[in-house]
């Protein structure tokens, strides 16, 4: 084992899921170091929920591998997951069970269960221990299953769509809770989203899926430091033929390239620095199956 | 106790915002030696920020000997005023920008036509401060 290898928290290779004919996932060849908060960002039926479900072990590989914490998931189910949080979707708890029960039954069903912390960051947060689940509103079933999930002091921390269904408020205090999950215990987080405005707070790593592949992943500093968006006068040249150049937009009078890497500018194009959405949206509107290559957009079929 | 704000949407990395503020409440005297910093812990909660991003933003204010941490008490502003301008320099500072906005000004821009260019050019110059 390499020295890297110790330092990834999860690593996928040519990664593949096929549902009878449909390939949800394919050739996903993904590093995520220990210690990073890592966002899974991509529209509906992109293929999020599908990677992060392989992960935590709940579905099997169709071709390729994943480990995390050097574990199979799915070989090795029981050690792997024991270190491994995962909220589901719409945070789901047992309705009718208060939250003391919810506790209770975590300590039963996990070897590492602190009851204790989730206690305290329950009744720090002013949420009724003996409350049935079902009578919380949503921001508070989705932070006691957040307390739940931490409880067990996971080295990783795997979320679907956690932001989904909560309003500004419970969003704001779901993350707090989360980066202070992390500040305290450095834990590893994946988790996906599809609203990529508030990611660039809490997120240092980023994974972009469109059509079940990935488009792009690293250090979301790193990847903002190598792309730049060009403003120059609108140009007919075959810019667009460039590996570098991942997005062209045509006004009537000017052309605004997302470029990659290196390209320097030619005299009179402006370099500007990207912002994470640019970034985003730049990648998914690019055709689909092609590692190259970008799409041209006139800007008035938009207005 | 310091307290930290964070805008989404003006385009500068988060940890380059916290560091700014720092500077400027040292500059504007909000911020004096010996004043602890919130605990990194403090700011995540408060915020809801990445802590590896306040981490950063720290370190970063100590290689600039801004502030000194201390393990287990905290991070506090060095004795040292590096960050504070001379009158004289800011009154040259000043005079400069005058006759520049003067020049912009009689060239035909307006206030928002300044304010784009001025962030154009402040951005590029952090691009090539952060490369």
């Amino acid at each position: 084992m390499t020295a890297l290898d110790a330092d990834s928290a999860l690593r996928t290779d040519g990664l593949g899921k096929r549902f009878r004919q449909t390939w949800a996932l394919r050739d996903c060849t993904l590093t995520i170091p220990v210690g990073r908060v890592a966002a899974l960002v991509g529209p509906n039926g992109a293929g999020k929920t599908t990677l992060l479900r392989l992960l935590v072990g709940l579905l099997a590989p169709t071709r390729g591998s994943v480990e995390v914490l050097g574990q199979s998931p799915t070989t090795n189910t029981s050690q792997a997951l024991s270190r491994v949080g995962f909220l589901a979707q719409e945070h789901p708890l047992y309705r009718r069970f208060t939250v003391a029960d919810l506790l209770r039954f975590g300590q039963a069903c996990n070897l590492r269960f602190d009851r204790d912390l989730a206690q305290r960051r329950l009744s720090a947060l002013g949420i009724p221990l003996d409350r049935k689940a079902g009578a919380l509103s949503g921001g508070q079933q989705a932070q006691v299953s957040l307390a739940l999930a931490v409880a067990k002091r996971p080295d990783l921390l795997v979320l679907d769509e956690p932001l989904a269904s909560l309003d500004p408020v419970a969003r704001r205090e779901f993350l707090q809770s989360l980066m202070g999950a992390v500040a305290d215990d450095g834990v590893t987080v994946v988790f996906s989203s599809h609203v990529i405005g508030e990611l660039e707070r809490v997120c240092d790593h980023i994974v972009v899926l469109n059509h079940g592949r990935i488009v792009l992943s690293g250090d979301i500093e790193m990847l903002l430091a190598e792309h730049r968006m060009l403003l120059g006068p609108r140009t007919t040249n075959d810019l667009d033929r460039s590996p570098n150049v991942i997005e062209a937009i045509h006004a009537d009078r000017h052309t605004t390239v997302l470029v990659r890497d290196g390209a320097a500018p030619a005299p009179g194009w402006q370099p500007q620095p990207v912002s994470l959405e640019e970034l985003v949206l730049g990648y998914l509107r690019r055709p689909a199956h092609h590692g190259t290559g970008s799409t041209t957009r006139e800007s008035g079929a938009e207005a | 106790m310091f307290v930290f704000r964070l805008d989404s949407g003006s385009g500068v990395p988060p940890y380059l915002q916290l560091v700014h503020q720092v500077r400027q409440a040292l500059l504007l005297g909000f911020l004096q030696p010996g004043d602890r910093l919130p605990l990194i812990r403090e700011v995540v909660e408060s915020l809801a920020i990445n802590p590896n991003t306040v981490a950063k933003a720290y370190r970063q204010l100590e290689n600039e000997a801004l502030v000194t941490g201390r393990p287990g008490q905290g991070t506090f502003i060095n004795q040292t005023p590096t960050a504070t301008v001379s009158p004289a320099t800011y009154t040259s500072l000043r005079r400069g920008l005058q006759a520049w906005l003067d020049r912009a000004y009689a060239a035909g821009l307006d206030e928002q036509a300044i304010n784009a260019l001025f962030t154009s050019i402040h951005r590029e110059a952090k691009v090539e401060d952060v490369a």
